[in-house]
């Protein structure tokens, strides 16, 4: 066990100086005035690209649980490019054998046909379940379209599909990487959010005193605390078997962080007022990517209806056996 | 932000202690209908609370030296989760092994430990707390019930209200003020352990909103008290109680007050040949995932108490949301059964819907309101 908090202050560091506020603007607005392949070697030659690989295979040799904490620290920064995903990427590819290039790889869960891949303006690759082995798809080979929405990096892309190898069946190793790297961003970008609003209500004065002093705000600004300690425990928790993952876990996961993304939103919208409606202020940077984690690889109702299905098949007359079983990290 | 509250996994040495407590349940709870388990920590048993006491799962934590166990919170976080989840009746030790028992190894004499930690270990010393007074409520500071120095003690005259259990008990830990008056707000208030067979004391049960009784109004007119009565520092049970109340707000029974329903409706759907329905496992699967985070946060609290912390503020995060879960799931399961009309529900399930709707209200009250909670959390958060 590496002492993870140890990474995180470097990790956050070069975040920060390798994505500055206008570099992620840039990015958003395609203006090429941001040079992202450079950007991106300074990355991978940080090392933290292998952060899940074994030492043996030339990587850091982490666990899923000491890389939870950077893959939340990327939803908190804002980072215009998929490094989680590349990351667990890597990983997954090692362990399967596969080759992964060394560019920007972006997880998905999309099956055969039109689909929105998150990142899709920025990734060279998107990984995703084959029938027998993770499939390598390259985004520039794919039918894509852009979705039309500002500063959205997402595209929607065509997926080839099952008669060229494309798995049809239950959510497989990519697809559950990808939905425990979306809800990792839900965790970093409410803290974020909660952050920003709690800072905002504490010198914002209104009727002679700063907003926060209003019960009003402090019972808002609580439960989003709540919800952000409940979003990053649920990917703490979900990493904790490393991969393979839990199916049920991640299910549970990212049921609960996109039950309470939408909220989260709200209620750091509320308390700013007009000023965090501005594209000029950064919220809408991390409430943008709470909506967009929340609906990307399956939303709540889709992994609360997959959880729900395994316990109603459970026929233990105590559901809490069920419980015990998810979230640990021997399965 | 709270960045101390991470994950943690409960020891194998503390599962271990899931069969046995799981034996005992199973043989006390085999003839018990779900809306009787529903009452959970309501459900009083005074000869269960004896067993668990003979076979060493009550003071897990306190010393051995006063027939505890020396075991760590984790230990009594898996007793207390297979008690609460099956619906166990455990009212009768609750308030004493929960609270009682370590307030005064705490801050007691070592007479008044001798007296009380080994007979509540051993389930045969039952306790209630005396804080509401009918002008007192969230606002504890202003207690009337006032315990004067008399020859050889103290003189207690007032009154008490919505004090679970009383009649019951043996004896009740009061906020009593003992100096200055209802200006002086926290200071000049002291807790005192009341014998409630003492001349004097009167205990009237109040019937609530489900047709049981577990509250009482308990009077005090001229009660004589020993002068060992006074726990702790007179003058400093505003600090014993908030003390007392994180031992009441951090452990796992914040949320599995409606778990009996949940599995009462598992049960009912399954029968019902609903299971592959993706409606109702969508229901099913909301509650999991909440119950899951929930309890992966209840844990996380529960290492923070094995560190030596005292995480008032965690524990009053996971109360608040733990209650959220535990009142919002009558409100769905009776709308999914209610949206199923035309299938059988048995009386059972239907008794213990309306007892987990009707009492729901109390989950979020007792152990500190809602909006106290928040407003606690804000404090942590810096916000006042």
């Amino acid at each position: 066990m590496t002492d993870a908090s140890a990474l995180i202050d470097p990790f956050t560091r070069m975040l920060q100086e390798l994505f500055p506020a206008d570099a992620v603007a840039a990015v958003e607005e395609g203006d090429g005035s941001f040079d992202g392949d450079a950007a991106w070697a300074e990355l991978d030659a940080s090392g933290f690209l292998d952060a899940l690989l074994p030492e043996s295979a030339g990587g850091a040799g982490l666990t899923l649980s000491d890389v939870a904490p950077l893959l939340i620290a990327l939803g908190a920064q804002g980072v215009p490019l998929p490094i989680g995903d590349t990351m667990l990427a890597r990983a997954i590819g090692a362990a399967a054998g596969i080759d992964v290039p060394g560019g920007v790889v972006v997880l998905s869960s999309l099956r055969a046909g039109h689909g929105l891949l998150p990142f899709g303006r920025v990734a060279q690759w998107m990984m995703v379940d084959g029938r027998d082995a993770p499939r390598l798809l390259g985004v520039d080979r794919l039918s894509q379209s852009a979705t039309g929405v500002p500063f959205d990096l997402g595209a929607f892309v065509a997926v080839p599909d099952e008669a060229n190898g494309i798995d049809a069946g239950e959510p497989g190793p990519v697809a559950l990487a990808a939905a425990l790297v979306r809800a990792a961003t839900i965790a970093g970008a409410g803290a974020r959010a909660l952050d920003m609003t709690a800072a905002h209500a504490a010198q914002r004065v209104q009727f002679g005193k700063p907003i926060a002093a209003q019960q009003a705000i402090q019972q808002q600004l609580a439960v989003m605390a709540e919800q952000v300690v409940a979003a990053r425990l649920a990917v703490e928790s979900a990493s904790a078997p490393g991969l393979p993952l839990c199916s049920l876990s991640v299910a549970a996961a990212k049921a609960v962080t996109s039950r309470d993304a939408a909220a989260m939103a709200a209620t750091a919208h509320a308390v700013h007022g007009a000023i965090g409606i501005s594209a000029d202020y950064d919220l809408h940077r991390f409430t943008r990517a709470l909506h967009a984690a929340r609906l990307a690889d399956g939303s709540e109702s889709a992994w609360e209806e997959a959880l729900g299905r395994a316990l109603l098949a459970d026929d233990a007359p105590r559901s809490l056996d069920m419980l015990r079983r998810l979230f640990r990290s021997s399965q | 932000m709270f960045d101390t509250l991470t994950r943690a996994e409960i020891p194998e040495a503390d599962e271990a202690l899931r069969a046995p407590v799981r034996a005992l349940i199973d043989a006390a709870l085999a003839d018990m209908p779900a809306d009787r388990r529903a009452r959970s920590w309501m459900g009083f048993d005074a000869a269960f609370s004896r067993r668990l006491g003979a076979a060493g799962l009550l003071g897990l934590t306190l010393p051995k030296a006063y027939g505890g166990h020396e075991r760590g919170p984790f230990a009594r976080f898996v007793v207390v989760e297979e008690l609460l989840a099956a619906g166990a009746p455990v009212a009768a030790h609750w308030i004493a092994d929960r609270q009682s028992a370590p307030l005064i190894l705490h801050y007691g004499t070592e007479a008044q430990r001798q007296r009380h930690i080994p007979a509540i270990c051993r389930g045969e010393q039952l306790f209630c707390i005396g804080m509401s007074e009918p002008g007192s409520g969230s606002d504890l500071a202003s207690v009337r019930t006032r315990a004067e120095q008399a020859a050889g003690g103290w003189r207690l005259n007032g009154q008490k209200i919505w004090t679970t259990n009383a009649h019951h008990s043996d004896y009740m830990i009061a906020l009593v003020r003992t100096s200055g008056g209802a200006e002086d707000r926290h200071r000049g208030l002291s807790q005192m352990i009341v014998d409630l067979k003492a001349p004097g004391v009167s205990i009237v049960p109040i019937r609530d909103l489900t047709g049981d009784a577990h509250f009482c109004e308990v009077f005090f007119d001229n009660v004589l008290l020993d002068t060992d009565a006074l726990v702790g520092a007179e003058g400093q049970g505003w600090v014993q109680v908030t003390a007392e109340l994180a031992f009441e707000r951090s452990g796992p029974e914040r949320i599995y007050s409606s778990m009996v329903l949940f599995d009462a409706w598992l049960g009912h759907v399954r029968a019902a040949g609903r299971a592959g329905d993706p409606a109702t496992a969508a229901l099913a699967g909301r509650l999991a995932s909440e119950l899951a985070v929930l309890r992966a946060m209840s844990i996380a609290c529960t290492a923070r108490l094995a560190a030596g912390d005292s995480p008032v503020v965690e524990a009053a995060l996971v109360k608040d949301r733990g209650t959220t879960l535990e009142q919002l799931m009558p409100v769905l399961i009776g709308d999914d059964l209610a949206s199923h009309a035309g299938e059988a529900m048995d009386a059972e399930l239907y008794r213990t819907l309306m007892y987990v709707t009707h009492i729901a209200p109390s989950f979020s009250l007792r152990g500190g309101t809602r909006e106290i909670l928040r407003g606690m959390i804000a404090r942590g958060m810096g916000l006042r």
